[in-house]
Parts: C-alpha cells; sequence; structure tokens
C-alpha cells in the first residue's frame, strides 16, 4: 500500500516533470537528473510518457517531483482571478464514513491522528434528531484567524480560499485559539512522512510538506481547483455528500450532478454555520432532512482514534 | 557632624551587602531550576511542541498563562513609583526600588516566555520583518517593549545618586563592581542642573508608563477578547486584567518587602507602617478585583447561554471547580477577611496574604486560558482521546518553574548589586525631618 502510492507518486511526478520540460526549451528531465550527483543504478522502471508511450527509465534518475509545478508564493497568495469558490454540504446524505477524511488525509501527507476534515455527531436540541455533520476550514470571507495572524502567514486570496504559508508561520497558535470552527491543526512533532515528501519545498497551494511548529488545514484543495478539478473530499464521498464550485458561476458539482448554487441552497434551505458570529464562511450546508441513511448507520465507522 | 555620623549609618545599613549563607543556597538553588529549565526547552526546540501536553483543542497551555502571570505582576513598577509618586504618597518612597526590580524581572521573563511558546521560534524576526498591524500580537510586542524601556529608564535614573554613593565605597564594593558601578553611572556628578534633569526625566517617565502600562495589560486581554471563544467573548476583560495585575503586583511588592527586611534587616526602613499602609492597599485591590469577578462571571451565569454553558458549569461545578474556588478564597476573599484586621497588617500575616495572592493570582491565570479552550464551540469528537484533557507536561512545569527561578534570579542579583532602598532619597528626608 505505502509503496503503491509512493509509485504513484513518483509516476505522477515524473510525467509532469516532462511536461514542465516540454514547456521550458532548456532541458530534458531525464538530463537534468543526470547532471546531479545520480549512478545508474542498472534498475530499470517502466514508465508511461506523456504522450502515452512506454519508456523505460533507469531508477536513479527518477526525482520525486510535486504532481504540478508548484505555483509561486506570491501567484498562491493571489488566488485564481476571477473565482469565488463555495462548498456545499449536504448533511442529509452523510452517513459517518469518513472517505473525505482518509482521501484527505492522503492527499496532504497528514500525521496518522490529524485529522482536516472532522465529523461529528451533532444534536441540536434535546429531543431533535442527531446527524453527521463533516466540518472542514470554513474559508470565512471574515476569518478572524487570518485577523489575528501576526505575520501574515494565514491569508486569503481573492477567490476566497484561505491557505497557510508553512514557511512563515512562526507556530503562535492565536489563529487556532481564534477560529471558531475549531478546524485548524498543529503539528506539534515533526510530522511523520516519507523523507522524499519531506524534502519538497512547501507550496501553500498543496499544503504539502506539513512542517514541525506549524499550523495546517483544510485548504479546499487549492492545487486541484487551478486544475479545475474537484477537491479530494469532494470525489471520494460515495454518496455526494460535498458539491463544490464557483459562486460566480453560480454552480457547485459533487461530480456526479451538477447543481445551480442559488437553486440547491433557496430549494433545500441552505444555511451556515455559526451565522451570527459574522465570520461569513464560504461553505454551506443543507438541513439533514428525508435523509439517506438513519443516524445509526454510522456509529459503526465512529472509532474515536486512540494515540 | 552629628548629621554625617546619622548619614554614614544609614550608608552602611543600606549598601548592597554580600551573600551569606543563606543567599549563596538560594542562588545555587534558581540557578539549578533554570538549568532544570533550560534542558527541558533544549528538549522542546529538539523535538518540538510535543514534548507538552498542549494539543489542538488546548493549544495554549500554562506558557500563555504564565506570560499572563509575569505581565500581571510587572504592572507594580508602575503601581508603586509612578502612581504613588504622582499623587505624592512619600511613605511609598523605600518600596520603589522593589516595586521597579519586580517590574523589570517580570517584563524580561514574560517576553522569553512568548518565545518559549512559539512552535517556530527561529523564525520570531518574521514578527518584524512581516508583522502585521491589524494583530493584537504586534500590539503586545509593541507595548511590552515600551515597557520594559520605560522600566528600566525608571530603575535607572532614580539609581544614579546612589551609584555615586556606592563609587565612594570602593573597598566595600570590591574592585569588579566598582568597576561596572563607574561604567554605568560616572557621569553623574550630583550637580543641581543634573538633579533637576534627572528629575524631570523620572516626571516623565511616570506619566508616560501609566498609560503604557494600562495598555499592556489591556492589550493582553483583547489577545483573548478578540475571539469568538465563550468565556473569552468579554467587554469586561481589559479592566478584569488590570484589576487583576495591580492585586498580584501588590502582593509580589508585599513579599518581597518582608523577605529583604528579613534578609537584610531593614526594620528601620520598611517598617510595620508599611506593611499597615501596603495592608490598605492590598485590600482596596483585592476588593476590586473581586467586583471585576462577579462583572466577568455573575452576568453570563445569570443569563447561561448554550455556547457559554458548558464553559462556567465546569469552572463552578465541573473539572475546574476546585481550582476555581481555591484560586477566588485563596486570592481574593481570605486575604481580605485577614487584612480586615489591624492585627492581620502586621508583617507576618502579611507575607502570609501575599504569598496566597500570588498563588492564587497564578491559578486565576491557568482559568483564564485552558477551560476556554476544552469548551470549544464544536463538540470535541472526531479527535485523539489525549485531545480532549490537558496536564501539563514535566517539560512545561520544568520551564514554567524555570521561568519564575530565573525573574527570581533576577531580583536577587539586582538586589545584590543595587541597593535595595534609595540611599540618596532616605537620607534627604531624613535631612528633611531634621530640619
Ligand atoms: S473556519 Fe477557521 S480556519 Fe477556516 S477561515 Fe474560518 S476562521 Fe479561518
Ligand atoms: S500559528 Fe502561524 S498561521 Fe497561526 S496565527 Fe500564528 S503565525 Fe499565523
Amino acid at each position: 500500500m505505502e509503496n503503491n502510492s509512493r509509485r504513484d507518486f513518483l509516476l505522477t511526478g515524473l510525467i509532469t516533470a516532462g511536461l514542465v520540460s516540454g514547456c521550458t526549451p532548456k532541458t530534458d528531465p531525464f538530463e537534468a537528473g543526470a547532471s546531479d550527483i545520480a549512478v545508474p543504478s542498472g534498475k530499470k522502471v517502466k514508465l508511461l510518457s506523456v504522450d502515452g508511450e512506454e519508456i523505460e527509465v533507469d531508477e536513479a534518475f527518477l526525482k520525486p517531483v510535486p504532481h504540478m509545478p508548484p505555483v509561486s508564493n506570491t501567484e498562491a497568495r493571489i488566488g485564481i482571478p476571477g473565482k469565488k469558490f463555495v462548498m456545499v454540504i449536504d448533511l442529509s446524505r452523510c452517513k459517518n464514513l469518513k472517505k473525505c477524511q482518509s482521501a484527505c488525509n492522503h492527499a496532504h501527507e497528514l500525521n496518522p491522528g490529524e485529522n482536516w476534515i472532522k465529523v461529528d455527531p451533532m444534536q441540536d436540541a434535546e429531543h431533535t434528531a442527531p446527524y453527521w455533520e463533516p466540518t472542514t476550514c470554513m474559508h470565512c470571507d471574515e476569518p478572524p484567524c487570518v485577523k489575528v495572524c501576526p505575520v501574515d502567514a494565514t491569508f486569503k486570496r481573492q477567490d476566497g480560499i484561505v491557505l497557510i504559508d508553512s514557511d512563515r508561520c512562526i507556530g503562535c497558535r492565536f489563529c487556532m485559539a481564534a477560529c471558531p470552527y475549531s478546524t485548524r491543526v498543529f503539528n506539534w512533532g515533526e510530522p511523520e512522512i516519507a523523507p522524499a515528501i519531506a524534502a519538497l519545498p512547501y507550496s501553500c497551494e498543496t499544503s504539502v510538506p506539513q512542517k514541525k511548529g506549524t499550523v495546517g488545514k483544510c485548504d479546499f484543495c487549492a492545487d486541484m481547483t487551478r486544475m479545475g478539478e474537484l477537491p479530494h473530499c469532494v470525489s471520494a464521498c460515495p454518496n455526494g455528500v460535498f458539491a463544490f464550485g464557483d459562486l460566480n458561476e453560480d454552480s457547485v458539482s459533487n461530480g456526479a450532478e451538477t447543481f445551480r448554487f442559488s437553486d440547491l441552497i433557496k430549494d433545500k434551505g441552505g444555511y451556515r454555520l455559526m451565522e451570527d458570529l459574522g465570520t461569513k464562511p464560504s461553505v454551506y450546508y443543507l438541513p439533514p432532512v428525508s435523509r439517506n441513511f438513519p443516524f445509526e448507520s454510522g456509529l459503526e465507522n465512529d472509532k474515536v482514534q486512540n494515540k | 557632624m552629628e548629621n554625617s555620623i546619622i548619614d554614614e549609618k544609614i550608608i552602611n545599613d543600606l549598601l548592597p551587602q554580600k551573600f551569606g549563607k543563606a543567599g549563596k543556597i538560594w542562588v545555587a538553588l534558581l540557578t539549578v531550576v533554570c538549568l532544570i529549565g533550560l534542558f527541558a526547552y533544549y528538549r522542546q526546540i529538539r523535538y518540538g511542541l510535543v514534548v507538552t501536553a498542549m494539543r489542538d483543542y488546548v493549544s495554549w497551555g500554562i506558557y500563555i498563562s504564565n506570560f499572563v502571570f509575569f505581565v500581571a505582576i510587572s504592572l507594580v513598577g508602575s503601581l508603586i513609583t509612578a502612581i504613588f509618586r504622582l499623587a505624592g504618597v512619600k511613605w511609598g518612597s523605600p518600596l520603589t526600588r522593589i516595586a521597579e526590580i519586580i517590574a523589570v524581572a517580570a517584563i524580561i521573563f514574560a517576553s522569553l516566555i512568548i518565545i518559549v511558546d512559539m512552535g517556530s521560534p527561529e523564525r520570531f524576526y518574521n514578527l518584524f520583518t512581516h508583522g502585521r498591524i491589524q494583530s493584537p500580537i504586534i500590539w503586545d510586542v509593541i507595548v511590552i517593549t515600551t515597557y520594559f524601556f520605560i522600566s528600566l529608564l525608571l530603575l535607572y535614573y532614580p539609581l544614579l545618586p546612589d551609584i555615586k554613593i556606592l563609587l565612594r565605597y570602593k573597598e566595600k564594593s570590591g574592585n569588579r563592581m566598582h568597576k561596572f558601578y563607574s561604567y554605568i553611572g560616572s557621569f553623574w556628578k550630583g550637580t543641581p542642573e543634573q538633579f533637576k534633569l534627572s528629575e524631570k526625566a523620572i516626571n516623565i517617565l511616570c506619566v508616560t508608563i501609566i498609560p503604557v502600562a494600562f495598555t499592556i495589560h489591556t492589550v493582553t486581554s483583547w489577545l483573548f477578547a478578540t475571539t469568538y471563544r465563550p468565556g473569552w467573548d468579554s467587554t469586561n476583560f481589559g479592566a478584569y486584567f488590570i484589576a487583576g495585575a495591580f492585586l498580584v503586583g501588590s502582593g509580589a511588592v508585599v513579599v518581597a518587602m518582608y523577605v529583604f527586611r528579613k534578609a537584610y534587616h531593614l526594620e528601620k526602613y520598611i517598617t510595620e507602617n508599611h506593611f499597615e499602609k501596603m495592608g490598605r492597599v492590598v485590600v482596596l485591590l483585592s476588593l476590586l478585583y473581586l467586583y471585576f469577578n462577579m462583572n466577568e462571571f455573575l452576568t453570563p451565569f445569570f443569563k447561561m447561554k448554550k455556547s457559554e454553558e458548558g464553559y462556567l458549569n465546569g469552572l463552578f461545578s465541573g473539572d475546574f471547580a476546585t481550582v476555581f474556588w481555591f484560586a477566588i478564597l485563596i486570592g481574593m476573599i481570605i486575604p481580605i477577611i485577614i487584612l480586615l484586621f489591624k492585627s492581620g497588617r502586621k508583617p507576618l500575616p502579611m507575607f502570609i496574604v501575599g504569598v496566597m495572592v500570588i498563588v492564587g493570582a497564578w491559578f486565576k491565570r491557568y482559568l483564564i486560558v485552558t477551560p476556554t479552550l476544552l469548551h470549544p464551540f464544536l463538540p470535541m469528537h472526531d479527535a485523539p482521546a489525549s485531545y480532549h484533557h490537558y496536564f501539563p507536561s514535566w517539560e512545561e512545569w520544568a520551564i514554567t518553574m524555570g521561568s519564575l527561578a530565573g525573574a527570581l534570579l533576577i531580583i536577587t542579583i539586582l538586589a545584590r548589586v543595587f541597593p535595595i532602598i534609595p540611599i540618596q532619597e532616605t537620607l534627604t528626608e531624613e535631612h528633611e525631618k531634621a530640619i
């Protein structure tokens, strides 16, 4: 399992490297690798090139590259022009499968025990029915975390995504105290990630690699949205709980279905969490009415992890 | 002639004294505690904040409580020096140096402990290269620095005349000390112009330090009050912090008064009358703080909003009830009762009251930070079990104790190097009395 994902990683890395070299006239990636101290190991790996051809490469020349060319810090801080990303979470469809959580943890190389997505059992009053509520970072339009950050390590982009610059964060954890949605996670120790990943340069858009003594949280998969794709949690949920899209286009999609955002919110009575605090979240919830699953069906998945 | 004999006696009494046996043991003890703290900090640097018991929910722990505690204690400098001085309270003058020394030591460790709390302290400079003024942390950095320099100057200027006296007693202070004294104070000739200038400077400092002192406490309270958390979301916080700070600061002065008086045999200079007067000050401040506590807890308790319910129940009857009631009783109610009696304002009972106030105040600061974090708006459900509780790890205790010991060490050293009671001022007052 571990090995597999590592191979996937290298593979996509290589393909992207190919892509980059396609655009920049400089050198081809293999030569770039060879110019380092790599000595051929004799072990060949079969790879699929960008044009769909099968090629063989010596293992020693493989270099991990993030799965997309990381945009510069300045670009990552500006965001994608003309967009305003929103998420809709349909509580009537959730049965606490936590596929969103594991996909997210995997994509962002999170430490075991660290979750950016949490699924909580909720009950609004004594005699109302309980339901499962997934929470992510709300990507608030008035984000308290951004207001309190002393060094601009957590910032809000023009497309509404709130990101963290782990290269700048001083680890004061003021943002954690300020976030009323308790979505932020701190890297208390050295993150347990593969050395190759830990050696990558940090990118605000992938949030990889997490670093000791800095804070992390859901990033709305800014790297995926830049490629026009859905965040990992959205595609991972088999029940279509999450829908993601652009408010300016007024459309959100859960991968299988696409909705007009305004109609969806209007017809189903969408709302946001803790509206009274004035944080203006970008995550909307649809109430848990006419549910697809009974609450109890989620209980078996609800083992609290111990670590 | 008569006069100069009295002067000689006063100077002899007040010159800094070498450490006796008890003093040496005391310093050694503090040094050991500091070293243990340093070792714990080394571990924290090496392995990260994972060595603490803080986790995602309780993301601030006793470091921050301790920071607030130090900031609170440091307020005393401005209380005793500035407010007493401007209000023309004469009896307070033997206490000013003690108060200023405590203030300087506390503010140094307040800034250190905030760096200790940072997850990436090596990026401390980011605060200056990327600082953003809308964050209360930057406000804190600014006011703490300002307060530190004003306090330092308020310690230094009134020292100058005393240093001149110290320079006259070379054989007593030893060669190295003498060099140090002349390094920091030989430009002081004691001419009337210099006195006038220094008087003016001190007055300006006294006037400026009061708003700065109020700001540093208010800003520290805003670190909490600007968040949305139940328990911190309070408009009362600024005033509540200032009242509490005055109380713990004066408690610290009382304790220091007692200890220095005993250790240096200063019974003639720090008299029972001083304890009596400080007793009244402490009662007043305890009542004031109690009043702000009622404001802080009674109103939300009366309404019992849903978001506050868990937090308040935790304080009054839940997990934190013991500490909460302990802090209220030891830190306010019992001191008030003791000090209402005349015999309660004698040195020994006052000393005990001072210790109670300080201990109560430390736990009160703990209660400001932790319970709120354990009662977030959304349930603490989908998180490892260890995230649901907080009890400081040995490293946290060691570092905290180390910082307290460090502050005491600075106080001890400053008291060893400089006269703990202003000599020149005492002489002047003595002369005025004689006339
Ligand atoms: S949910 Fe919390 S972390 Fe996310 S933007 Fe809002 S305040 Fe910041
Ligand atoms: S922990 Fe990092 S991101 Fe959060 S407020 Fe501090 S510096 Fe900013």
